[in-house]
């Protein structure tokens, strides 16, 4: 299931030239608004859930979602040289497979490990809020790159249609429509996010078990479409 | 010698033969002609006019969200009989900001970045158009494209505030406001999304660059913002951190400028001293665009 090739390829194509800058770029952003604050603040719990929950949670995870998890598999699609790729004796699940795992590595990295550096910075992990945005960034990690991941091999606009979601649909309809935000990766992440810290901090509008299923299931199910799709691929030529 | 004879003599017998075609001896269009014809193309392609039928779907369903919700004013203005708008026109496109962002982030690379990865800007030097002309027929083309976007919904607006027999001069006056905020948003944001596209061939991690820059920018900036109010900070520092995203910089402005209610948290904005600073940051980030986009262009390959 796993093809230690494609993944050489794939972290390379990640992580190489300018799109890496952008993946360092945001948690360095992200560290620098914390000592900003825990400068301007001191040590805070409620300050500190803020920043995690809005900034890092809501906003720097899914976007670095967005580009490992189209990126893994968008850019090859698009110039065409996934052909030969395809060409290869290697099922078209694997190749998923390992791209996915590809994307979940890489958005863990760049985004759980700074939201705990955050996290320490801003309150030393009080009321172990550090520990839960980290677990929950981890959790919402995987989701993520398997979503966008698929949304990679469905469109040719993979990019924009991954930003609509995360921005518009978790952060606009999240705050004023209530159902949108049991649908929402983000909630799912912060039940288990709640679970971990304990306090009143964290808050989530989804139950712990019902968001455990709804991750596991929408991971596995978007993994096994992509895995579908890729292996019915058309490519388009430019539009 | 022999060698030297031949070869002044094939020198002499070699010539480009005249099979007949006739040479162009019309009028030339010339140079102006090429740049305006660019920059149409670019703004129509700007809404997928002349594209493919797939690719008219994005801008123009941003387009209709964009003015939905003016529609939607108006018409709770007319039956309820307000006297007043529910919403400034100076305070729309901060509001609908997500719309916007997503509006640039997909057209800006769609204008650039594609030429370069396919390698048509050589055969757009090739014509009599030169570096100046290509970059202000994209720049000029993005930002119309931008005003188009944020203007028609304040016309939404202003039309139906008219019907709905409001105060004239009140609403032309707040109307003339709030086009001139939104064509400075408009270059600001085209510049921006220019520069950030014109850097990468690829359309997908421009965009990524484009709405991370926004948004990221934004996030940023509104979170310090709301920590310092809250902190009891005075208004000086809420203002001042408002100088670094692009959204709190045309806020700023037309607090301090165009009579509009700052959405800072607190709702006081920068004061005239600091709305000068303001322009002059917003007036400089424009010209700094145009500038890198210059430079960018001096080599086409990258």
């Amino acid at each position: 299931m796993y093809d230690p090739t494609v993944a050489r390829l794939t972290y390379r194509a990640l992580l190489g030239r300018r799109r890496a800058l952008i993946l360092f770029a945001l948690p360095a952003l992200l560290i620098v608004i914390a000592g900003a604050v825990r400068v301007l603040t001191g040590a805070d719990d409620q300050v500190a859930s803020d920043v995690l929950g809005g900034f890092a949670l809501a906003t720097m995870v899914p976007i670095i979602g967005v580009i490992a998890g189209t990126g893994a598999i968008g850019p090859e699609i698009d110039d065409g040289s996934v052909v030969y790729l395809l060409a290869k004796p290697v099922k078209r699940p694997t190749i998923i497979f390992t791209k996915l795992i590809v994307a979940i590595a890489v958005t863990m990295v760049f985004s759980a490990i700074p939201t705990f550096v955050a996290g320490l910075i801003l309150n030393g992990n009080g009321q172990q809020i550090a520990v839960a945005y980290t677990v929950a960034a981890l959790v919402a990690s995987i989701a993520y790159a398997a979503l966008f991941l698929l949304l990679g091999t469905v469109t040719r606009h993979a990019v924009v249609f991954g930003l609509v979601y995360a921005l518009v649909w978790e952060a606009l309809f999240g705050s004023l429509v209530a159902g949108a935000r049991t649908l929402s990766v983000q909630q799912w992440s912060l039940a288990v996010a709640q679970k971990v810290a304990g306090g009143d901090l964290v808050t989530s509008d989804v139950g712990l078990p019902l968001a455990t299923v709804l991750l596991a299931g929408v991971t596995v199910a978007a993994t096994w479409y992509a895995g579908q799709k890729l292996r019915t691929l058309t490519l388009a030529g430019e539009e | 010698m022999a060698v030297e004879q031949t070869l002044t003599g094939a020198g002499e017998q070699t010539r480009i033969h005249n099979i007949g075609y006739r040479n162009y001896d019309g009028p030339r269009l010339g140079r102006a002609y090429a740049r305006r014809s660019l920059f149409s193309q670019s703004l129509r392609g700007a809404y997928g006019l002349g594209r493919s039928a797939k690719s008219k779907v994005l801008p123009m369903l941003l387009f209709g969200v964009m003015c939905a919700p003016a529609a939607i004013m108006v018409a709770v203005t007319v039956t309820t009989k307000l006297k007043d708008l529910p919403l400034d026109y100076t305070r729309y496109a901060i509001v609908m900001q997500a719309v916007i962002g997503l509006y640039i982030a997909s057209q800006g690379p769609q204008s650039v970045s594609r030429d370069l990865r396919f390698k048509t800007v050589p055969l757009y030097f090739s014509r009599p158009i030169e570096r100046g002309d290509y970059v202000l027929a994209k720049y000029g083309a993005m930002a119309s494209a931008m005003f188009i976007l944020t203007a028609a919904p304040l016309f939404v607006l202003y039309i139906g505030a008219l019907l709905a027999k409001l105060d004239f001069s009140d609403q032309t006056e707040g109307f003339l406001q709030g086009l001139i905020s939104v064509a400075l948003l408009s270059l600001l944001f085209a510049g921006i999304g220019l520069v950030i596209s014109a850097v990468t061939p690829r359309r997908g991690f421009g965009i990524a660059a484009v709405i991370a820059v926004l948004t990221i920018s934004y996030g940023a900036v509104s979170t310090l913002q709301a920590i310092a109010h809250a902190q009891g900070s005075d208004g000086a520092v809420v203002s001042w951190l408002g100088l670094f995203s692009p959204v709190t910089l045309i806020d700023g402005v037309q607090t301090a400028f165009l009579g509009a209610t700052s959405a800072f948290p607190g709702g006081e904005g920068p004061s005239t001293g600091a709305g000068v600073v303001y322009l002059l940051v917003v007036l400089g980030l424009i010209a700094g665009c145009y500038g890198i986009l210059m430079r960018r262009y001096r080599k086409v390959g990258l």
